[in-house]
């Protein structure tokens, strides 16, 4: 059964109104996706009828809200299929997770000559905490190439692999470009040296079936904000028997087990990463966004955005000056382009002008810039609220704006 | 040579007559930038570009007859329409009118709402190192 886009679309009041004197197209997805009324419901509920400290509480309040944060957590593991709700591990977001990894397993596990692999596609987060690691600790960052299409070059990454890898840190869908990396055969091949995976969820969660227990990686990080959730919250996974070996991340209330001025006992996971008083209100919220997506159902949902995703690749292609940036074998809603001549920040404006909103720049992933040898790219990226007309609109602006330079 | 408020009167005339549409206001900045005339390539330096702007901008100056030539260029069409407009109030005038202008008509014409606030911060940025040169300039004329 199709989707109906009307109903969806009506759950998101943000989509209908007018930027500069046009109805908004919202294609800026993959930075942030806008949130159904739910979701901005139960945080106002949250705090008009909840709010209390979470887990120490002897006050009904306290139980109350305990329980729904605690109730976000079972829907994640649910999410994500881990075995236990124990692992998993709320963040402020993706980045936070990576950074967490980093400094836990990181300043454990990786020494001095250790290797770290990571790839030509990563998003910054998932390059400086690892350079920072290394320059801390003297471990080597390796860098698995691409091809001209964006994607992965396996070959390189079996020849990168050996004893002296420790942790494989890997995109799951480039945010830049929507490639879809081949992310089993890495973790197949990075367990038989011994070596630890630690996926960026960031933009996978949002498109992608994600089932931690099939991939077998030992992290997934993500974001809510990136799957119609609050800002300033994410999640990372962690296998058990990983997130037990690893030393705390921050000191502070909720991690400890007991505290004397001689010696602190931690908590266990996941309250050992939960320093301090979390964010009850975004994670409480999050259920409805979850709900959403679980309601409509991914698959349905992944449906429509590739159609999208074909239908705007195949139509741009026919504009003069048009260049796509990324054509991977696997891609998911992500349509990174150029325009000959022009610079795509002029583009980005020149679109908002016409009410439409895309990412414009290096998309926080400069080192995959330089291996294309340009500054940046115009970005959009679809959600499951996006229609055929709105690919359309892009389709006039972009034809409009490329004609300047393309006569 | 008309004074610089007569040529700030003149471009905020031409922004009135594009009126609120976004789209064509967006345009005209850049097909005014294109016709920036070009910038000399050995002057395209590290050391010439203005910190503080989105972009890259490089800036750079002549003085002739007691005037200040400004010569500017940027990697966007957006960003040479805005500077195209100051070096069109600015340019060939002496250092101490450089230096009484107030620039008036960026926020007469609205430009931070065509170019965001982001932007104006680069705006400011370019507007200050324009002024400095003429300072320099001035400082050095009282030597």
């Amino acid at each position: 059964m199709a989707l109906d886009l009307h109903h969806i679309r009506s759950l998101f009041p943000v989509l209908h109104q007018e930027v500069n004197g046009k109805p908004l197209v919202y294609l800026d997805n993959a930075a942030t996706t806008q949130k159904p009324q739910s979701v901005m419901d139960s945080l106002t509920r949250y705090y008009e009828l909840d709010n209390a400290n979470i887990h120490r509480g002897a006050h009904t309040l306290a139980a109350r809200a305990t329980e729904y944060y605690e109730k976000t957590r079972l829907m994640v593991q649910e999410f994500i299929n881990s075995r236990e709700p124990e692992e998993i591990i709320f963040t402020k977001g993706t980045t936070e997770g990576i950074n967490l990894v980093a400094s836990t397993f990181g300043r454990k596990f990786i020494h001095k000559g250790d290797e770290i692999i990571i790839s030509t596609l990563e998003h910054h987060s998932n390059i400086v905490p690892w350079q920072m690691l290394c320059e801390e600790s003297g471990a080597v960052l390796k860098i698995i190439p691409i091809n001209d299409k964006g994607d992965i070059r396996l070959d390189e990454f079996d020849k990168l692999l050996s004893s002296k890898t420790k942790l494989v840190s890997i995109v799951h869908v480039s945010n830049a470009l929507g490639t879809v990396n081949p992310v089993e055969y890495i973790i197949e091949k990075a367990h038989a040296v011994g070596a630890k995976v630690l996926l960026d969820g960031a933009q996978s969660s949002s498109h992608l079936k994600i089932d931690v227990q099939k991939l077998d990686c030992d992290f997934f990080a993500f974001s809510a904000h990136k799957i119609y959730g609050p800002t300033g919250l994410g999640v990372l996974f962690g296998k058990r028997e990983v997130l037990e070996s690893m030393p705390p991340y921050m000191g502070g209330g909720e991690m400890i087990k007991e505290v004397t001025f001689e010696k602190t006992t931690y908590n266990d996971i996941p309250f050992k990463f939960e320093a301090g008083t979390p964010n009850i209100a975004d994670v409480i919220a999050f259920q409805k966004a979850l709900e959403f997506v679980n309601d409509l159902g991914k698959s349905q949902m992944v449906v429509h955005e590739n159609e999208l995703l074909s239908y705007a690749t195949e139509k741009l292609s026919s504009i003069k000056g048009f260049i796509p940036v990324g054509e991977a074998r696997e891609k998911v809603s992500i349509l990174s382009f150029l325009i000959n001549g022009m610079h795509p920040f002029d583009v980005g404006v020149m679109l908002d002008a016409g009410g439409i909103a895309v990412r414009t720049g290096h998309h926080c992933a400069q080192p995959l810039m330089n291996r294309f040898n340009i500054e940046g790219t115009v970005r959009a990226s679809f959600s499951v609220y996006n229609t055929e007309e709105e690919v359309d609109r892009l389709y006039d602006s972009v034809s409009k704006i490329a004609k300047i330079k393309n006569k | 040579m008309t004074d610089t408020r007569q040529i700030q009167e003149e471009i905020i005339d031409e922004f009135s007559i594009l009126g609120d549409d976004k789209e064509s206001t967006i345009y005209y900045i850049m097909e005014i930038g294109n016709k920036l005339p070009s910038f000399p390539e050995d002057e395209r330096t590290e050391e010439n570009i203005i910190k503080g702007c989105q972009s890259k901008v490089w800036l750079t100056t002549r003085f002739e007859n007691n005037r200040v030539i400004y010569l500017a260029d940027s990697n966007t069409d957006i960003t040479k329409g805005l500077i195209s407009l100051l070096i069109r109030v600015l340019s060939g005038r002496t250092p101490q009118e450089i230096l009484d202008t107030e620039l008036y008509f960026i926020n007469k014409i609205g430009m931070s709402t065509i170019i965001g606030s982001q932007r104006s911060n680069g705006l400011v940025a370019m507007i200050k190192q324009m002024k400095l040169f003429a300072l320099a300039y001035q400082a050095k004329l009282n030597v």
